[in-house]
């Protein structure tokens, strides 16, 4: 190694936040089963074996990665909203229950009750996919409520979407988080636009992280294209909840390359197809793959290696799903009252 | 036995629980420092603190989704609505949280929570602050519905709402927690979704729930056994959700006339499911068809005469009596 190259090294390695190389390619092997997961969902709902709303992640992989996988211990909560596959997959929960999930099969994270928009995982502390825009918003504080309760040193991570910051849900959870003290990171994931509804056109504030000055909330801006700078941002959030008890709001900016849902159009005429590949140019997985190969922790072998073995593991949770038997009509009048 | 108001009986309930299990905690608008809109949570802050007894600011939404959310890592809130009325700005968190979470998990989050405040009219509160809503909660799988009509039943079905692994609706009434009744000596409970005939009679039998029954049917039974000759039976099914279909069958099979008296609209409400119910399971012992007595099919306006003439009343009621002994039309 010549001592420029070493130089370079050490700049590149300096932008990893120090995390050890073994943790910065789990987290890019992550972030591509995310993407290699959705691209295959995308593929069963055109062939009809995914039914409902599919809601896909495509484009906001680091900011899953980054937040779950990195930036929070096992045991702290995670709840989102129904594009919900990226944070499943990324707290644990195995893709392949997921996978049997989307094709409502017994085998699936909830036997085929919740679907694409309900991931649950009580085993992972994972507490839903929930599909009423800032409905869990309050579920969230409630959370961090029973955390401080407890007196537990637990936090809970919170995602919505930008148009969950324009319904009332939004500014009751955040006033009675900050109110009362309640440790959870509210992580707003601003993809731009609420379906086809765009930031400017659905909020008078478009900074959105603005929006936590009405709650004296703490509060950040973060690159959601740089899985690095979710990151460190979250885990700046997670332990000053940790400590101190006291929440933020977090807007991390990112993009997402599908529809809304798999029933809508890429970009229809809300957006332009220059702006999608515009965007794409600036790909979480892409820029991160680019850093480890300056940093010199991964090279072309190695992304072509992880390539292949993902693309493995999604065609294994395909084929478990596929195999797994359809719920009997008899688990329909199961959980549906508590030891009844 | 002791005797105690409606809203000392319901104190008692929580008291007891919060003493018996550590996670039981309440929340709600005014419940600490003012000790309760109703005074119901009277005394709780001094004895449990700030941590367990919790002054919520005006969010419905915001703060019966914090119960459910705490419900769901394994508190057992109590979540006080100053009144029903507002917790329709909570009914997304109810029905799509609370009451489908167990469900659409497939068993992994069960929400073991009550909720709980006034129903129904009082005086003059208009149309806002005066509605009966148990049908819209008891229309909701998942849920149940409780609405007690005597200090005893409010005790021992609190207590067990509180113990319920799943979300409860508790109903009260604003109008009755000055009313005084016995409860019986120490610890007891009254089981979730049973019934309990008030008063035996044998020519018909009236059903009624909460504050209908107390502080009208019951005047009605008193004036139409004397005025028609007749004996009532009263039944009491204490649970609007689960049913006590048996209890209510078994009356009818017996007097085989039946008037159904209740404070919501009459459009799907409660006693259109009973109704059913009876004629599904007891179509050969009717003498008469079903009777109800509702509320008017209209908002409850402010003014008295408007206010008395679309709630229940003993004219109703005599009306319905009278019409499944065949006696209207007949003096």
């Amino acid at each position: 190694m010549t001592t420029a190259t070493a130089a370079v090294s050490k700049e590149a390695k300096s932008g990893l936040a120090g995390l050890s190389k073994e943790t910065l390619l789990k987290w890019y092997d992550d972030m591509l089963l995310v993407r290699r997961f959705e691209e295959k969902c995308a593929q069963l709902y055109g062939m009809g074996k995914i039914m409902g709303f599919c809601h896909l992640y495509n484009g906001q992989e680091a900011v899953s990665t980054g937040s779950i996988l990195g930036a929070i211990n096992p045991d702290d909560y995670v709840i989102t909203a129904y594009r919900d596959h990226g944070q499943a997959i990324s707290k644990g929960v195995d893709p392949k229950a997921i996978m049997a999930e989307l094709l409502g099969k017994a085998t699936g994270t909830t036997k085929g009750k919740g679907g694409s928009m309900h991931i649950f995982s009580k085993e992972h502390n994972f507490l839903g996919g929930h599909a009423i825009v800032g409905s869990h918003l309050p579920l969230a504080a409630g959370v961090a409520f029973a955390c401080k309760y407890r007196n537990e040193k637990r936090i809970c991570l919170c995602f919505m979407g930008d148009g969950a910051t324009n319904i009332g849900d939004f500014h009751e959870a955040l006033n009675l988080a900050a109110l009362w003290k309640l440790p959870v990171v509210y992580i707003i994931e601003n993809n731009m636009y609420s379906m086809g509804t765009s930031v400017e056109r659905s909020s008078a504030v478009e900074d959105l992280s603005r929006k936590a000055a009405a709650y004296n909330m703490r509060n950040d801006i973060v690159d959601g294209s740089d899985v690095i700078e979710v990151y460190t941002k979250v885990k700046a959030a997670a332990d000053h909840a940790r400590k101190t008890g006291e929440p933020s709001l977090l807007e991390v900016r990112t993009y997402r390359y599908r529809g809304h849902s798999m029933s809508d159009p890429i970009h229809g005429h809300y957006r332009t197809k220059e702006e999608v590949e515009e965007k794409r140019k600036y790909d979480p997985i892409l820029l991160f793959g680019e850093r480890l190969k300056k940093a010199g922790l991964a090279d072309d072998g190695y992304f072509e290696e992880a390539d292949k073995r993902i693309k493995a593991l999604v065609d294994e949770c395909v084929e478990f799903a596929e195999n797994s038997p359809e719920p009997s009509v008899d688990e329909l009048w199961k959980d549906v009252y508590y030891g009844e | 036995m002791p005797v105690v108001s409606l809203r000392e009986a319901l104190n008692q309930a929580m008291d007891e629980e919060m003493e018996r299990d550590e996670r039981v905690f309440l929340m709600g608008e005014e419940v600490a420092r003012y000790n309760g809109a109703y005074k119901v949570s009277q005394g709780l802050l001094s004895k449990w603190g700030e941590r367990r007894i919790i002054d919520t600011p005006i969010a419905e939404s915001g703060f019966a989704g914090v119960g459910i959310g705490a419900a769901m890592v394994g508190l057992r809130p109590i979540v006080e609505f100053m009144t029903w009325n507002f917790s329709l700005v909570a009914y997304d968190q109810i029905v799509n949280n609370a009451a489908k979470m167990y469900s659409m998990s497939g068993g992994q989050f069960h929400v073991p929570i009550v909720f709980r405040g006034p129903g129904g009219a009082a005086h003059g509160l208009a149309a806002t602050h005066s509605q009966a809503l148990e049908a819209i909660y008891a229309h909701v799988a998942g849920l149940k519905v409780v609405m007690p009509s005597t200090c005893k039943d409010a005790k021992g079905l609190l207590k067990s709402a509180i113990r319920d692994e799943n979300p409860v609706i508790f109903i009260e009434s604003e109008v009755m927690y000055g009313d005084k009744g016995e409860i019986p000596e120490g610890e007891y409970t009254i089981p979730i979704g049973v019934g309990e005939v008030k008063k035996e009679g044998k020519d018909v039998t009236i059903v009624s729930w909460s504050k209908i029954l107390a502080h009208v049917v019951w005047k009605a039974v008193e004036t139409l056994e004397q005025e028609l000759g007749i004996s009532i039976e009263v039944v009491d099914p204490r649970t609007i959700k689960p049913m006590d279909y048996d209890l209510i069958v078994e009356s009818v099979r017996k007097t085989n006339r039946v008037v159904i008296v209740e404070e919501g609209w009459p459009f799907a409400g409660v006693g259109a499911q009973l109704a059913f119910e009876i004629t599904a399971r007891a179509f050969d012992y009717l003498d008469a068809p079903v009777e109800r007595v509702t509320q008017e099919d209209v908002p409850l306006p402010y003014a008295k005469t408007l206010e008395k003439a679309s709630l229940p009343n003993i004219e109703k009621i005599r009306r319905a009596v009278k019409n499944v002994l065949y006696r209207n039309g007949q003096e």
